[in-house]
């Protein structure tokens, strides 16, 4: 029987280690596996590196990793918050390495990583200085920069419904990132607010199969509701 | 006379075909949707994940889980599809997106684009998806006021600010004229600061300016 459900939140997160390579779901607060994120916080891990496209902007609870100073390094699009200066503190006093990607790099890379794919050739950046120093070609009369894929060791990600071997549904734009980052880490783990038995999402309308989630949660606040649905009923 | 923003977002409104799938950039760009005419159909893509972006969602309207680019509560239309990142980017890296509208810090006559970062060395750098759009939206529109605050022109022989994407932008829009780089000309399809003219704005810009008023009207 296979049931990839972790209970306990801390137990979900803990062969993250120290040095670890982790990709974290969202944009902005949408598709944020907050829950994931303070079960790591939890954890204790250190000199992290952390693939997320808004970094510091990307919400209350990954701007707590980078706070309590657990990240070395981030590989992002758009770091800069309105709302905060916890990242450009960190950023301008030397803290913390900074590999800045445009969005599209960031998804497509990440896609390749899923894909088995050793690298891929763009237009995007060719002619600025995010292209310094990368290979180039001119192909069919337009210039193409080499982008490598970002592999990692974790993926940490947030869906709307998972069944019990981890398939998964999303919702609106909650789906940014996770459906390709889902495919491109060692070990990909899901917050999910609902779960349903086998066979309860269509197959048609699953957006990241089973294949690539090793692991999932329920959000606390599911999993209250859940225990009060199975009290009523008892 | 120069143009409002909201005169200026008006007039790439009214150039936007029915039928078009468009992209507006954060921030003053943002203002063309108010302008789209009713009796068209153009579709919003939004590079988080969406086609058929609706309005900003008003407070009772509003979805945790339903932003737009610039991280605003939005809300969906008749006929709006959700997609993962990747997805979202082919879209505009294939080529796929009609229109883009973006902000510009400077364009120079040859289209070269800048709108990501200055040379400040204590402001933290961010691209999100300006270069995606500038090297792969059909048409890349630029949306800015000609001058700076300090009176520096913005439409430039050379880019001095580090480019988003070289060669790209084919029409900026601003509030003294409408302009179309092509083959290495800037025409002026609009100008609103008859004062300026065309000569003044040449002298300005350092680069003879075409007039191309009479062939858009």
């Amino acid at each position: 029987m296979i049931n990839k459900e972790v209970e306990d939140h801390l137990e979900a997160v803990a062969d993250i280690v120290d040095g670890s390579t982790i990709l974290v779901g969202g944009f902005g607060p949408p598709g944020q596996p907050v829950e994931l994120i303070n079960a790591l916080l939890e954890n204790g891990a250190r000199e992290l590196v952390i693939v997320n496209n808004n970094a510091g902007a990307g919400g209350s609870a990954i701007l707590k990793l980078f706070s309590a100073g657990r990240v070395r390094k981030v590989i992002c699009s758009y770091p800069k918050a309105i709302d905060s200066t916890v990242f450009d503190e960190l950023y301008l006093a030397g803290k913390i390495e900074l590999e800045l990607v445009p969005q599209g790099n960031l998804a497509e890379r990440i896609r390749a990583a899923g894909a088995g794919i050793g690298g891929f050739y763009t237009r995007t950046g060719y002619g600025t200085e995010l292209a310094e120093g990368k290979e180039t070609r001119l192909i069919d009369g337009k210039h193409y920069v080499l982008e490598q894929p970002i592999h990692a060791d974790f993926a940490l990600i947030k869906a709307l419904t998972a069944d019990p071997w981890g398939n998964l549904v999303y919702r609106k734009t909650a789906r940014n990132f996770g459906p390709v980052m889902a495919t491109a880490a060692n070990v990909t783990i899901a917050e999910v607010t609902n779960v349903v038995p086998l066979g309860g999402l269509d197959p048609e309308i699953i957006v990241t199969p089973s294949i690539y989630v090793d692991r999932f949660i329920r959000t606390r606040a599911a999993a209250e509701r859940t225990a009060a649905d199975e009290r009523a009923q008892a | 006379m120069r143009l409002t923003r909201q005169q200026i977002a008006a007039r790439v409104a009214d150039d936007i075909p029915d039928g078009a799938y468009v992209n507006l950039g954060i921030g003053v760009p943002t203002l063309v949707a108010d302008y789209l005419p009713d009796d068209r159909q153009i579709v919003l893509h939004t590079e988080n994940g969406m086609l058929g972006m609706g309005h900003a969602a008003a407070p009772d309207e509003i979805d945790d889980d339903l932003i737009n680019a610039g991280k605003i509560y939005v809300t969906e239309e008749l006929g709006a599809a959700y997609f993962h990142h990747a997805d979202s980017f082919a879209m505009m890296r294939g080529g796929h997106i009609d229109y883009c509208v973006m902000g510009g810090y400077q364009v120079s006559v040859a289209g070269d684009l800048a709108n990501w970062r200055t040379n400040s060395v204590t402001s933290i750098p961010g691209v999100g998806g300006a270069m995606d759009l500038a090297a792969g939206a059909k048409h890349v529109y630029v949306l800015m006021d000609l001058f700076t605050k300090a009176g520096e022109c913005k439409l430039v022989q050379q880019c001095t600010y580090p480019l988003t994407g070289a060669e790209c932008v084919e029409r900026v829009y601003s509030d003294v004229g409408v302009f179309e780089l092509a083959d290495g000309e800037v025409r002026v399809l609009d100008l609103f600061d008859d004062e300026l003219g065309i000569e003044g704005l040449a002298a300005i810009v350092g680069s003879p300016l075409v007039d191309a008023r009479l062939a858009v009207s």
